[in-house]
């Protein structure tokens, strides 16, 4: 069967894939928010010029995640909620997911504790910090890196 | 696109919490979470279906605020901790794009 290549095959496969490249970000720079800050211009804008020290907020992740479409995360604050030592905000930032913000937790007088979990997507081996900020003006970080082996985000 | 109206959720509460107490509540939403990357079969991108917040209250006052952002898994899954000092209802309130709103409440008998 000699059938002569249609002209698209012709094409060398790098034009095709520069090709599809330029569609993509042609047709999706409207819809998406990609974020192309880095992890530490995020924490320091998030930070206001303020220290932030290491300690205090712990970020609980498997260092080896298997499925990057729901991954399970905890974070948690060593506080005794009481008045003077209420913890205002936990919030998560990942290196290289399309956008940075993660999850941003606000806790309130009913709270039990300053600890909340959920499940998040990773789109590839990074790095992930929890940022804690207290009543009293403190900040606290952890970094934590994970290895991320079926990536979320680039499927379908 | 309509978000669709029928939502459930799942809000596991502990059988008998103590007053004064923290106990842990875990809720869960079925939800797609599209964020609004992804292409379908026919290389068309899916419209962007997100849970954006959720609020949970006890009797008013607020137990947590979380923002949910793109980077959350679909079926937004919330895990955390409440101290009730006397019997109170928990209020729970999801957020999102198209104005989606799902909301529950759940009486509580603290003994």
């Amino acid at each position: 069967m000699s059938r002569q290549p249609e002209a698209w095959q012709a094409w060398p496969r790098r034009h095709l894939l520069g090709a599809a490249g330029a569609w993509l970000l042609l047709a999706g720079t409207p819809a998406r928010a990609v974020s192309s800050s880095t992890l530490a211009e995020v924490v320091r804008h998030w930070a206001g010029g303020r220290p932030v020290s290491q300690g205090r907020v712990t970020l609980e992740i498997s260092p080896l995640v298997e499925n990057g479409n729901a991954v399970p995360i905890t974070v948690r604050v060593d506080s005794t909620m009481t008045a003077g030592d209420r913890v205002q905000e936990i919030i998560v930032f990942n290196e290289k997911n399309p956008q940075r913000d993660v999850v941003r937790f606000q806790f309130g007088p009913a709270a039990g504790r300053a600890e909340a979990s959920t499940r998040i997507r990773l789109a590839t081996s990074q790095q992930l910090v929890a940022l804690a900020r207290m009543a009293d003006g403190s900040q606290w970080q952890h970094t934590v890196d994970v290895v991320v082996t079926l990536a979320a985000c680039i499927d379908g | 696109m309509a978000d669709t109206p029928k939502t459930r959720s799942l809000i596991t509460l502990p059988e008998a919490p103590r007053k004064g107490v923290p106990f842990e509540v875990r809720a869960l939403l079925g939800h797609p979470m599209e964020n609004g990357l992804r292409p379908d079969g026919y290389g068309n991108v899916v419209p962007r279906r997100l849970v954006t917040a959720f609020e949970c209250t006890l009797d008013g006052v607020l137990v947590l605020r979380a923002d949910l952002f793109p980077a959350i898994a679909a079926n937004p899954y919330l895990a955390f901790w409440v101290r009730a000092d006397g019997p109170a209802i928990l209020r729970f309130e999801w957020l999102g794009d198209n104005g989606f709103a799902h909301r529950e409440t759940r009486a509580l008998q603290p003994l």
